[in-house]
């Protein structure tokens, strides 16, 4: 119990750390992929600085209290996991939390941030069910919802949920805004929709919705190492490589794919997350 | 005062130009001049945007917009004008419909010559105004305090 609340806490302090350096890395390996010499490691970290230090403009007056809510609530849903609490809840406070976010894109009127906003649902819709699948087969593996049960079973979760992992991964794509899959936020070379759902939000508002992004993926990385821990102290290590692995695929995959549109983005993610996960589940079903 | 050099964000406008600034300012971001490596990204929206780099000449048409997009921005900002039709109006200049340069809309800072203005003459405007951003950062700070 105590170790988990050291992790929570370390999460809390941490994630802003690690995810940040996690951009930047991805920033630079981007730059390299395109024989680039990009930006430097701490960039994100600067650009961050750089917005808290600009002008704030507010388009409409609750547009600021809906990002500091879906800020709160991204940090809440990673302390929870790290403190080893109910999974499902976990990802119960982490949709609520991409609603908050959602209302702040589209309570501005903007065309723009609107249709980002409503991209944003669109994805919510891909990539729910996955998220949700794989909570269900944490329970079919381990007997338990719970974060600190799972992480500390005797065997690996992934041996009996390789199907469940496969979709995880293919939806991390969609929750980490990664190419074929960025509708909602349209990052720098598209700007079809300008910025998409960040299009009205400038200075503070939107420094505190990148350091959201570094919590959350720490925290999505944070799921995909629980399908590897387990009790042994070796399997920390395997963890580490795994999620970092998991990374680099994520910046292949953006730098290898061009945009698709969100039709396709449904289907695809769908026709995934049924073939594996659902061909997973039956399987666990039949064992049990 | 933090250091806020590092991260110049661009908002490029082509007022009336005829697309060869345009060109040299999308070879700023090729992998040849990489003007990422000092933290420059193209943003396109005003909102975010720290540096206004506009191309062409100011006429009837696009002064309100070029107008607009200047005051869309957040403080503090720097505008750079590419070229010699955003500095002076160039060849363009005794046009009738050309106004003349963009500073006949917005306060000018940055003045960058050349048709079309070659990418280092571009990265190096853009170098100065970062110098400027930080200056007029640290003066609106200074300002804060005295009122506060």
């Amino acid at each position: 119990m105590k170790i988990s609340i050291i992790l929570a806490i370390c999460y809390l302090v941490l994630a802003p750390f690690i995810g940040g350096l996690l951009e930047g890395i991805d920033r630079k390996l981007s730059a390299r992929m395109q024989r680039r010499v990009g930006p430097p490691v701490l960039q994100p970290f600067y650009d961050v600085i750089k917005l808290f230090n600009k002008e704030n403009q507010v388009v409409y007056k609750s547009q600021s209290w809906l990002i500091v809510t879906y800020f709160v609530l991204m940090v809440l849903t990673g302390v929870m996991f790290f403190a080893g609490f109910d999974l499902l809840m976990c990802f119960f406070v982490m949709s609520t939390s991409a609603t908050f976010l959602y209302f702040a894109a589209c309570v501005t009127g903007s065309p723009y941030s609107t249709i980002g906003g409503h991209r944003e649902l669109l994805q919510m819709t891909a990539y729910e069910p996955a998220v949700l699948l794989a909570c269900v087969g944490f329970y079919l593996a381990t007997g338990s919802f719970d974060v600190i049960t799972i992480a500390t079973a005797n065997t690996s979760a992934i041996k009996y949920l390789p199907g469940f992992f496969i979709a995880f991964v293919f939806i991390l794509t969609i929750k980490m805004r990664k190419s074929p899959f960025d509708t909602s936020a349209s990052h720098h070379p598209h700007q079809e929709l300008v910025k998409g759902l960040t299009t009205e939000f400038s200075g503070k508002n939107l420094a505190l919705f990148q350091v959201s992004e570094w919590y959350e993926n720490v925290f999505l990385l944070g799921v995909v190492g629980l399908f590897i821990i387990n009790s042994k102290p070796v399997s920390i290590i395997v963890t580490l490589v795994v999620v970092f692995l998991t990374f680099f695929l994520e910046v292949l995959i953006d730098n290898s794919n061009g945009r698709m549109k969100w039709q396709q983005m449904l289907k695809i993610t769908w026709i995934v997350t049924i073939v594996t996960a659902g061909v997973n589940t039956v399987v666990l079903m039949f064992i049990n | 005062m933090a250091n806020i050099t590092r991260s110049p964000w661009l908002l490029h406008y082509d007022g009336s130009s005829c697309n060869g600034c345009d060109i040299e300012v999308l070879a700023c971001l090729t992998p040849v001049y990489d003007a990422e490596r000092f933290g420059i990204i193209n943003t396109g929206d005003p909102m975010q945007a720290d540096i206004f780099l506009i191309t062409g000449g100011v006429n009837e048409q696009n002064m309100p917009v070029v107008k607009q997009l200047y005051e869309q921005m957040p403080e503090p900002k720097v505008v750079v004008a590419v070229g010699v039709c955003a500095c002076t109006g160039g060849v363009f200049k005794d046009c009738y419909n050309i106004i003349g340069g963009a500073d006949v809309a917005i306060p000018v800072d940055i003045y960058v010559p050349g048709c079309a203005a070659r990418p280092q003459a571009i990265i190096d405007g853009i170098v100065k105004a970062v110098a400027l951003f930080q200056e007029r950062a640290q003066k609106s700070e200074k300002e804060v305090d005295k009122v506060g």
